[in-house]
């Protein structure tokens, strides 16, 4: 190499440097200005109804403080996933790169939060997960970066299994879910308590995600069965709901579910089918404690409907993430204080309850056990019971359950088939 | 397996048969008589689920709802045909075009219009309960759907068969061209075929948004399925879409019962194989 190419090497390098240098932004200088919170949400496509909830949900709590704190404005910037992985994670990068986000939050399919979790632990950039509830993401396959300030699939099914057993006459029960891990996770939870505690799980029936008909498979349900445990969420549920009672099934035998089946996001659509239905989940509308019933009714007037899960578990989030940056002063750019400020968050007046982090980044919170009941009129979640502060490993030693396989379609087997 | 669930499961698979004739009888002939692949047809079928679902709230009735939303669907259909397609008639690839133009148009005009959220029609109380014949049991609205479905596949019949106009369409089906040779106004009775189309795919909507619901979205799911009725049917065949939607509905079904994780190969496997051995369908002509 000669000597005039090396110069010029080195001149190059340098001013590389002093390029980078300028173009980064000075502590100082990002300090005055806003923080920006990134929301990725579906706006568009077949689940644009969750996407309206998070983003209102989200904007009733920032517009409760003014979109202000520790003195520093909030700047809400959405990006609308249109309800597919791909587009999500496009949408994250742009957020990331382009906006600069100090705090990455949203996204609704389990899909998406995996296919985050590489991405935001490399650009180690602090973010939660208010509705993505896949067990792994904070089970075997945790990311650093990532809170999660929803819930897990399992959780509330631990919690509905052994409710089931120790409180109804129910023996032996056939599942039904939407054959995906979602529905997995929800039915290997509940039968996972439900036949420790000496219960039968009959019959697992799977039904694909394109299903408009249910007949093929509601036709089929064992009919020695005490019951009948049901997994779908959105217009899924709406069809099954509808169809279960149709097929002259509801007279027969009783219907359990998780949570999403009878959500708001859908109880308000369906009729009196819904009835009686008994479910669980960490959230319910009807919940009669002053805060959750200040953010119904605020949410009702903001967004005109009951908020759904998804609604709150994002006013939820948006004051998780205010809180913490309360906690490190506004300095959200020292990115591994405010995540540490994110996992410590520990407050008692969220609408659903009490909630705080546990190691693996999962909520610990209550869990409701919900029957649906009319109430004027209108079909609600009643309470029944209330399970406080619930991990997701339930009663089981952590270490210990992480050994076992994760909930699939054939895991727990199926003993009583 | 038991008698029990075969009766039960063909009585299922008839009565989504049913459903999907309306849709797809529409869009067979819409093809037959002006050879137009209509991707904006699902979504007829969706947005005439979503004017019933605003008439039934107003009106709070279901036959008005049928009515009202097969027409004002059939509206849009003569709109669509007269004012763009029209336009490009004889261009293939244009015309298909435009329709899916068309489809994502209504996609998101309906997500405007109701929102995201999913509804169910609520139907009249007669048709809710439950028909038993001994231990057999099935849901009444699902026998209704195969009474209407059985009197519409007869009043096209008739129609198609047996009158002056059914034989200018045959016509024009067998070839546009000629017809219109011998005087027969072949653009007006595009015209007219295409409002059919839009009116029993809506109708269809309606009628099948009381039990599958209405929702975004709906409108690509039902197509593929009409798609698949009429390949394995035979292009602008009537008796092909009967035979087809029958087929169809009792494959999608039994498929689903027995092989749930093959749910669409079920479906597509046996079109495929009807494609490879009789490119034209089963009652078409090439």
């Amino acid at each position: 190499m000669t000597r005039r190419a090396l110069v010029l090497l080195t001149l190059a390098a340098l001013l590389t440097g002093l390029g980078a240098a300028l173009s980064a932004p000075s502590a100082a200088r990002a300090q005055a200005g806003p923080i920006k919170v990134g929301l990725l949400a579906p706006l568009t496509g077949a689940a644009s109804a969750l996407g309206r909830d998070m983003v209102n949900g989200t904007e009733l709590y920032l517009d409760e403080i003014g979109r202000q704190v520790a003195g520093r404005k909030i700047e809400l910037i959405i990006e609308d996933t249109e309800g597919n992985t791909q587009t999500a994670l496009t949408k994250a990068r742009k957020l990331v790169d382009q906006d600069r986000v100090h705090i990455l939050t949203g996204g609704l399919l389990a899909s998406t939060g995996y296919a985050l979790h590489p991405f935001v632990d490399a650009q180690k950039i602090p973010t939660t997960y208010p509705v993505m509830s896949s067990d792994d993401l904070t089970q075997r396959k945790p990311a650093k970066w990532v809170v999660r300030t929803g819930w897990n699939s399992s959780q509330s099914m631990h919690v509905l299994g052994d409710w089931i057993y120790k409180n109804t006459k129910y023996r032996k029960i056939a599942t039904i879910g939407a054959d995906y891990a979602f529905g997995w996770e929800s039915v290997g939870g509940f039968q996972k308590t439900f036949e420790e505690n000496g219960g039968q799980i009959i019959q697992k029936i799977w039904a694909p995600l394109n299903t408009n008909d249910f007949s093929p498979f509601l036709a089929q349900v064992k009919r020695d069965a005490d019951a009948v445990f049901a997994v779908f969420f959105g217009k899924l549920a709406l069809q099954f709901v509808k169809q279960y009672e149709d097929a002259g099934l509801k007279a027969r035998v009783p219907l359990l579910s998780n949570g999403t089946t009878v959500d708001e996001s859908v109880l308000p659509q369906m009729g009196d089918e819904a009835l009686g239905t008994i479910s669980a989940l960490h959230y319910s509308a009807a919940l009669d404690n002053p805060v959750n019933q200040k953010f119904a009714k605020a949410f009702e007037a903001k967004a005109g409907k009951v908020p759904s899960y998804y609604a709150e578990t994002c006013y939820t989030n948006a004051r998780w993430i205010v809180e913490a940056i309360k906690a490190v002063g506004g300095k959200v750019e020292d990115r591994e204080t405010f995540l540490a400020a994110l996992r410590k968050v520990d407050l008692k007046d969220f609408p659903r309850g009490p909630v705080k982090i546990d190691a693996w980044g999962n909520p610990v919170q209550n869990i409701y056990i919900r029957k649906v009941e009319k109430v004027s009129g209108k079909l609600q979640n009643t309470v029944v019971a209330t399970f406080p502060a619930v991990s997701q490993f339930w009663k089981y030693n952590p270490e210990e359950f992480l050994k076992m396989p994760l909930y699939t379609r054939d895991y727990p087997p199926c003993k009583y088939c | 397996m038991t008698a029990e669930f075969w009766i039960i499961q063909t009585f299922n698979g008839l009565s989504y048969g049913a459903l999907l004739f309306l849709l797809a009888s529409g869009l067979s002939l819409i093809f037959g008589v002006m050879r137009i692949v209509n991707l904006a047809h699902g979504s007829y079928f969706m947005l005439g689920g979503y004017v019933g679902l605003s008439v039934v709230w107003r009106t709070g009735s279901f036959a008005a709802a049928v009515l009202v939303g097969a027409l004002a669907i059939a509206l849009i259909g003569i709109a669509m045909e007269r004012l763009f397609l029209r336009r490009l008639s004889g261009q293939v690839l244009g015309q298909v075009l435009m329709t899916i133009g068309f489809a994502l148009i209504f996609q998101d005009a309906a997500l405007l219009i109701w929102g995201g959220d999913p509804y169910t029609i609520p139907v009249p109380g007669p048709l809710r309960g439950v028909l038993r014949a001994g231990a057999l049991s099935f849901p009444t609205y699902r026998a209704f759907i195969v009474v209407v479905a059985a009197v519409v596949a007869t009043l096209l019949w008739l129609a198609l068969d047996r009158t002056r106009v059914g034989a200018r369409i045959r016509a024009a089906v067998d070839d546009a061209e000629m017809a219109q040779g011998v005087g027969i106004n072949v653009p007006l009775l595009s015209l007219a075929v295409f409002a059919l189309g839009a009116f029993l795919a809506a109708m269809g909507g309606v009628i099948g948004g009381a039990f599958l619901g209405v929702y975004p979205g709906a409108d690509f799911e039902v197509l593929p399925y009409a798609f698949v009725v009429v390949i394995v049917g035979g292009l602008g065949s009537l008796p092909g879409a009967m035979v087809g939607s029958l087929l169809v509905g009792l494959l999608d079904n039994f498929g689903k019962a027995l092989f749930p994780e093959l749910s669409y190969f079920t479906l597509f496997a046996p079109m495929a194989l009807i494609l490879a051995l009789r490119p034209t369908g089963l009652f078409g002509r090439a």
